[in-house]
């Protein structure tokens, strides 16, 4: 090889250094970039987010009241002793004593499950205390109400009473738990299908401006309608996958038979919590998909596309753990700013679904949700018609500006 | 009578006032005037960021004007319209995986054209235009000419009253070049109008009655091409076979003298105030020896370098040669 030939091209590594600098430039200097940096950022914080949370839904998940209803020197008595037992041992449950006007009413233990958020009630006398509870409580309780009854009888540590049980199916507190099961199964699938699905919009426009038939649609069209448009195709695209998704999962159902788990029956009952359920996943998918179209829209590569895939899927996390965590305090403010924020929104109002019986929060919550996705829209499509569709093939300086157009000259 | 309907009896196609459009902090178009009569085949000329794109967006409704006002048919919504307009954009654009038929459909779709009659027409059109053979390939298997061809069928198959064309003859060879022409002719024919932008003067000469010349943004001429050419006097080429004598007083002082290889003696100067007959005379009276005596009208390059200048007119040269 003579030298002019060996000058005639760049070597392998020149080669590669080349291509490795423009790339290398062109991420770093990206806007996109910047998100791609803070990304890493976000599994600490959700990693943070779901341990406290998971915590806080055990803790919420689980009443631990016991209401003690026996006369009052017994319930002082049983209050003294959880005292003495809380500051010698600690570990104990919360303890709430009802006092009856006449001492020869009847306790109606089940009524008072039903209506209040006890773990069990505990009612007779120290020496012969009555249990009355679900199964389940009431395995996780004797213990602690034997050894405080007994106390509260001055026996301890040396005589037990014997407890009587007496089981009940569910009570209030049980219902609630069994329901934030059905709330969080809810709301984990309504965010996985989320991102699972609603992604793919974030590259939808890339497509059009790559083969440049985003001007004929343009011209033809408002921006506003490509976006809606592309956005509900993706939205049926979707249902398309969700219903085989649940065809598949309909058939492992059937045949996995009593292995799966079941799941309590949500507050509004089944049929409306799926109608709920496919609502709020549409608006919740139109409301991120219009974000993410957007986002994609001003992304002039895939390769931006890809960059910004990620920051993106950790924001939804972050939604996604507010609305969980917002869950197990209903009717707290963050709820209320769960559900009124228009991405969490129907996440917590799924949830919601699933644990109050009231209809019309979800008519409110719709109509809102369905005007933020009119909001984001139009919004998304004004910013790309500003943005992006700005001059033609031979007017585009190195930033996207024009270059300096000719001057005329004076004639 | 609504103001619409008034404007659309004026007769005018398009009507845009004192466009003006900002990318950042550059003026992209600087108070664009336009007039387009229905029915006429009208020339945007002007070399690369000129402006004529985004002139044309506007005019669509692609982009909003910053301040002026534009009205397509006497609407200054062109969107409400979109069934009438047909366009073409100077970057090409159809999905590779669409065929032919189906992509031309698609386009007549999106002005309103029910699908199965735009797939129904693309057939007809596309055997009509030859490329019969190619109905059901996909756009990726078609060269980029004949990709081309099939995205300017999806410009007209909802028969449009208006027809804009942005660069359409770029990257088309000379035969497609010729195609497109006739085409042209035979829709401004038919009474559609046909605007479109060209960096290419023999194009808009060819075939437009009306130009607009846009040059930084702004447009110093706008009206019709042989108005344009009249603003230069037309020049008389005279070539003599003596260099000298008293018929040279009757020449302007100004003539340009060029010696011919060989003998012999060209001139050039504008018509003199006396007419050419006067000329004419003096110069056989006075034994020029004529050789031969024309008049040559200046043609729309010269009236375009008179108008946007010599460096306008050498970035559109340099854009030809490209």
């Amino acid at each position: 090889m003579n030298h002019a030939q060996e000058a005639s091209r760049l070597s392998f590594f020149q080669a590669a250094w080349v291509v490795a600098r423009r790339d290398f430039k062109a991420i770093l200097f990206s806007r996109a970039f910047f998100f791609f940096l803070l990304g890493p950022l976000f599994p600490v914080i959700v990693g943070a987010l779901a341990g406290g949370i998971g915590g806080q839904v055990q803790r919420e998940a689980v009443s631990n009241t016991i209401a003690v209803v026996m006369s009052e020197e017994d319930n002082a008595a049983m209050l003294e002793a959880r005292k003495t037992a809380q500051e010698g041992i600690g570990g104990f449950p919360i303890m709430v004593t009802l006092s009856r006007v006449d001492n020869d009413e009847p306790i109606d233990a089940r009524s008072l499950l039903a209506a209040n958020d006890y773990a069990v009630v505990v009612s007779g006398t120290p020496e012969a205390p009555v249990l009355t509870g679900t199964e389940a409580q009431m395995n996780r309780l004797d213990g602690p109400v034997t050894l405080l009854a007994a106390m509260a009888a001055g026996n301890a540590p040396s005589n037990y009473p014997t407890v009587t049980r007496n089981a009940l199916a569910t009570t209030a507190a049980a219902a609630k738990s069994d329901r934030i099961r059905t709330a969080q199964a809810g709301q984990l699938l309504l965010f996985l299908l989320m991102m699972l699905l609603a992604g793919m919009v974030l590259s939808n426009l890339v497509e059009e401006k790559a083969n440049k038939v985003i001007e004929v649609l343009a011209a033809a069209i408002p921006m506003d309608s490509v976006f809606f448009g592309k956005l509900f195709a993706m939205l049926g695209v979707s249902f398309v996958g969700i219903a085989v998704w649940a065809g598949f999962g309909g058939i492992i159902g059937a045949l996995a038979g009593e292995a799966l788990p079941e799941l309590p029956e949500p507050a509004l009952g089944w049929p409306l919590f799926i109608l709920l359920g496919v609502a709020y996943f549409s608006m919740g998918y139109l409301l991120l998909g219009s974000l993410f179209l957007t986002i994609g829209g001003m992304a002039t590569t895939v390769r931006e596309v890809q960059t910004l895939s990620m920051p993106v899927t950790m924001a939804q996390l972050l939604v996604f753990f507010l609305a969980a965590f917002a869950m197990t305090n209903p009717g707290s403010p963050l709820e209320l700013f769960a559900a009124i924020f228009p991405l969490s929104s129907p996440f917590a109002m799924l949830a919601r679904a699933a644990q109050s019986g009231e209809l019309w929060p979800h008519f409110l919550a719709l109509a809102w949700q369905a005007l933020c996705v009119a909001i984001f829209i139009k919004a998304g499509a004004t910013l790309f018609r500003r943005r992006v569709m700005k001059s033609g093939k031979g007017g585009r300086g190195k930033k996207g500006r024009l270059v300096s157009p000719i001057p005329i000259e004076p004639q | 009578m609504s103001r619409n309907e008034h404007h659309y009896n004026s007769g005018l196609a398009i009507e845009a006032r004192g466009l003006v459009k900002r990318f950042d902090d550059t003026l992209a178009v600087d108070g664009v005037d336009i007039s387009v009569p229905e029915g006429a085949i009208y020339g945007i000329l002007g070399p690369n960021s000129a402006g004529k794109t985004t002139t044309l967006r506007m005019l669509l409704g692609i982009i909003d004007p910053d301040e002026g006002v534009r009205r397509v048919f006497g609407h200054d919504r062109p969107h409400e319209i979109a069934k009438w307009i047909g366009y073409l954009p100077e970057e090409r654009g159809l999905y590779p995986a669409m065929k032919c038929d189906d992509a031309i459909a698609f386009m007549g779709a999106l002005r309103g054209l029910p699908l199965e009659e735009g797939r129904r027409r693309g057939r007809e059109l596309l055997e009509g235009h030859g490329m019969g053979h190619a109905i059901d390939r996909q756009i990726r298997q078609l060269s980029k000419g004949m990709a081309q061809t099939v995205q300017l069928l999806g410009t007209l198959v909802h028969r449009p009253k208006l027809v804009v064309l942005d660069e359409p003859f770029s990257g088309l060879d000379a035969i497609n070049q010729g195609k497109l022409e006739v085409m042209i002719r035979e829709l401004a024919k038919e009474g559609t109008t046909v605007i479109f932008s060209t960096h290419v003067i023999h194009h808009a000469e060819r075939l437009c009655n009306d130009v607009a010349i846009i040059a930084g943004g702004k447009v110093p001429y706008a009206g019709s091409v042989d108005a344009a050419r009249d603003r230069i006097p037309a020049q008389v080429r005279l070539e003599t076979r003596n260099a000298d004598g008293e018929w040279r007083s009757a020449l302007p002082a100004d003539a340009r003298h060029d010696a011919k290889e060989g003998g012999g003696h060209f001139w050039y100067f504008p018509i003199p105030d006396g007419g050419i007959e006067a000329l004419l005379k003096r110069l056989i009276d006075g034994e020029a020896g004529i050789l031969s005596l024309s008049i040559e009208r200046a043609g729309l390059h010269d009236a375009f370098v008179e108008i946007a200048g010599a460096a306008a007119a050498r970035a559109l040269e340099a854009e030809e040669d490209r």
